[in-house]
């Protein structure tokens, strides 16, 4: 079994404020997150923003520190204590793809030049080396080489940039790819192009992903694992498809209800929105407790531990038996 | 009733010219939400635009006309003058309330900006207060900068700026797609609730069909500046007339249901070019040799169903 990611109490702390009223922070709470298999995995990671999903991406792809605690990619200490020391390695376990193509390429540099770029760091040296890296990872995209070359971001539409983008991830032939939100600024009808890309880049290239998003429809429809956060904590993980047909806890049971879905229509009831973000990340118990209808006073004391359930998934609840 | 009459909206660029909205000409009856939906470029944003009588240059309406159907003591409003009557009779919800709101003035100070000079400012704040807490909102989000007001907060604010004068028309351009999903539920609901209350006309754009299914009562798909589909939102999402529409409502994928679901692949022609025929054809499984020569008319194939396409029983078959 390879351990494809794994996370051992992973701090992130920020420190808000001046000199005389500070605050801390915790982006990220002790995460413990554990997957292995054998097989590439797709592995989602949901939450509302300011829930640390983006914070836990940075760690993982070493743009932050973490405070304490480690992370593992594919048997390698990525970012933590004893990290791997060598950037070549790192880079060719893992790759990133942001938000927003069209402020990952600059609009003064042709699309290529980044592919080109990374195809000349992984050591090809030559023209026709280069050219067959470029064209071989824009094929699988579903690109020509002849369609991007010498062309600037301003000339694509953003599902085609967001394809590129993929394609110089590519490039090196990493073990997996953290996407942060790679659908969220494309539109909803060229959304689903994307996602079945990486479905089908995780058949044939045996990639797995990390996907980043606050999109459960997506998450449902490609990924085997998912972990839900929740202010810096991680309330629920285990099998998508299992947590999503069935959420233990009470806080993916809310987000799953507040979906737009086609399905069925919303009921209509008054409904209460949280407007104490930044105290809940100072909770010392449950972060979820003040919105939990389930609350008790445990859950003001003591921070919830994982419960393991019987089809294998962990829930970060006292009352997971109640819900 | 809002009545379109074959609208056509220009941007003059250094290019020359280019038709964002190009020939949209439709009747939409009085107290109803209704969704637009199309992708980013298909002009949905300059429409909503037009209809609020933001024509500055480089949009110019260059050719038709909108019939509001409000009467002022001046009589029948018009796009020319409908500036006078912002937020009173017809008000527009954005998209970032962060770059809406005034960052330095207190909220409550931004209220009274509609306000005419005579007007009793005391008074009104009291009414302010009052409407606010009708709608569940801490009425201390009155006293705070917008900095200190989380981002569903801020935008239930603009919701209650747009709603107080009980506007006949509320524009909505995207006011959810910056906020997570429990959040947009609540502020969708309250829209929903507002809208009952006072029975006004609401247009909401969203490229999410998912938040249009759970709200609009009635569709308008626009494709490469021209609409595509309009009718009863139930008789859409059912029973789709329109290859894009149909397209577009497939590619969603649902929780529960795990099957292959396709995009729409390709992208909308240039509106720069030369465009001949429909437009929808070069991504359309179901395109004939007529689609590429002969532009579909927008007809009402269903009472109160309309849709521009060449093989509407094909669609409805498929």
């Amino acid at each position: 079994m390879t351990t494809i990611l794994k996370t051992t109490h992973l701090n992130k702390f920020y420190r808000l404020g001046g000199l005389v009223k500070r605050v801390r922070i915790n982006a990220l709470d002790d995460v413990n997150l554990t997957v292995q298999s054998d097989k590439p995995v797709i592995i989602s990671l949901v939450g509302e923003s300011g829930s640390g999903k983006t914070t836990l991406a940075k760690v993982i792809l070493r743009l932050i520190k973490p405070t304490s605690g480690s992370a593992v990619i594919y048997d390698q200490v990525v970012a933590g204590e004893g990290a791997i020391p060598s950037r070549k390695t790192f880079l060719n376990t893992l790759q990133p793809i942001f938000q927003n193509p069209f402020e990952a390429f600059s609009a003064y540099r042709t699309v290529d030049s980044y592919l080109q770029k990374t195809a000349n760091r992984i050591g090809h040296k030559t023209n026709l080396e280069t050219s067959d890296a470029l064209g071989e990872a824009l094929n699988s995209v579903g690109l020509k080489h002849a369609d991007v070359k010498g062309k600037y971001p301003n000339q694509f539409s953003g599902g085609e940039l967001q394809r590129v983008s993929i394609a110089r991830a590519l490039i090196p032939k990493p073990k997996i790819i953290i996407a942060d939100e790679p659908v969220s600024m494309v539109d909803a009808s060229l959304r689903m192009n994307i996602i079945n890309l990486f479905l089908s880049l995780k058949e044939v290239y045996k990639t797995s992903f990390l996907y980043i998003t606050h999109d459960l429809a997506t998450a449902y429809y490609v990924s085997d694992y998912i972990a839900v956060m929740y202010r810096g904590t991680i309330v629920e993980f285990g099998n998508a498809r299992a947590i999503l047909s069935q959420p233990q806890h009470p806080y993916t049971q809310l987000l799953l209800d507040s979906i737009a879905g086609t399905n069925r229509k919303w009921e209509r009831k008054t409904y209460k929105a949280s407007d104490m973000e930044a105290k809940e990340f100072q909770f010392s118990g449950c972060r979820f407790r003040n919105r939990c209808p389930l609350a008790k006073d445990l859950c003001k004391e003591q921070r919830p531990p994982a419960v393991l359930q019987n089809d294998g998934r962990e829930v970060y609840c006292h009352f997971v038996d109640q819900t | 009733m809002i009545r379109l009459n074959n609208i056509v909206a220009t941007y003059s660029t250094v290019r020359g010219q280019v038709n964002a909205v190009d020939g949209v000409d439709l009747a939409i009856p009085n107290g109803n939400i209704v969704g637009i939906a199309g992708e980013s470029g298909c002009g949905k944003s300059t429409l909503l635009k037009i209809i609020y009588g933001d024509i500055i240059y480089p949009l110019a309406l260059s050719r038709g006309h909108i019939d509001y159907g409000i009467e002022s003591n001046k009589g029948e409003i018009t796009t020319k003058d409908i500036q006078q009557y912002w937020f009173k009779r017809i008000s527009y919800i954005p998209q970032s309330s962060m770059s809406s709101l005034n960052p330095v003035v207190r909220i409550r100070q931004q209220f009274l900006d509609f306000l005419e000079p005579r007007q009793n400012k005391k008074a009104i704040l009291e009414e302010i207060r009052d409407y606010v807490k009708g709608l569940d909102l801490p009425p201390e989000a009155l006293d705070a900068y917008p900095h200190q007001l989380s981002g569903g907060m801020r935008q239930r604010i603009m919701v209650a700026m747009g709603t107080f004068f009980k506007p006949d028309i509320i524009l909505a351009d995207e006011p959810t797609t910056a906020l997570d999903v429990v959040v947009q539920k609540g502020i969708l609901l309250l829209l929903m609730d507002i809208q009952e209350q006072m029975k006004n006309t609401i247009l909401f754009v969203s490229h999410d069909m998912g938040v249009h299914y759970q709200i609009s009562h009635k569709m308008l798909i626009m494709y490469a500046a021209k609409v595509v589909e309009f009718g009863d939102s139930d008789s859409v999402f059912k029973a789709s007339l329109h290859p894009y529409t149909k397209m577009l409502i497939e590619a969603l994928p649902t929780i529960g249901d795990a099957h292959q679901r396709e995009g729409v692949s390709g992208r909308p022609p240039s509106l720069w070019d030369n465009l001949v025929g429909c437009r929808f054809a070069a991504r359309c499984p179901f395109a004939t040799e007529l689609c590429k020569t002969e532009e579909p008319a927008f007809i009402e194939h269903q009472p109160g169903h309309f849709a521009a396409c060449h093989h509407v029983d094909k669609v409805r078959q498929a």
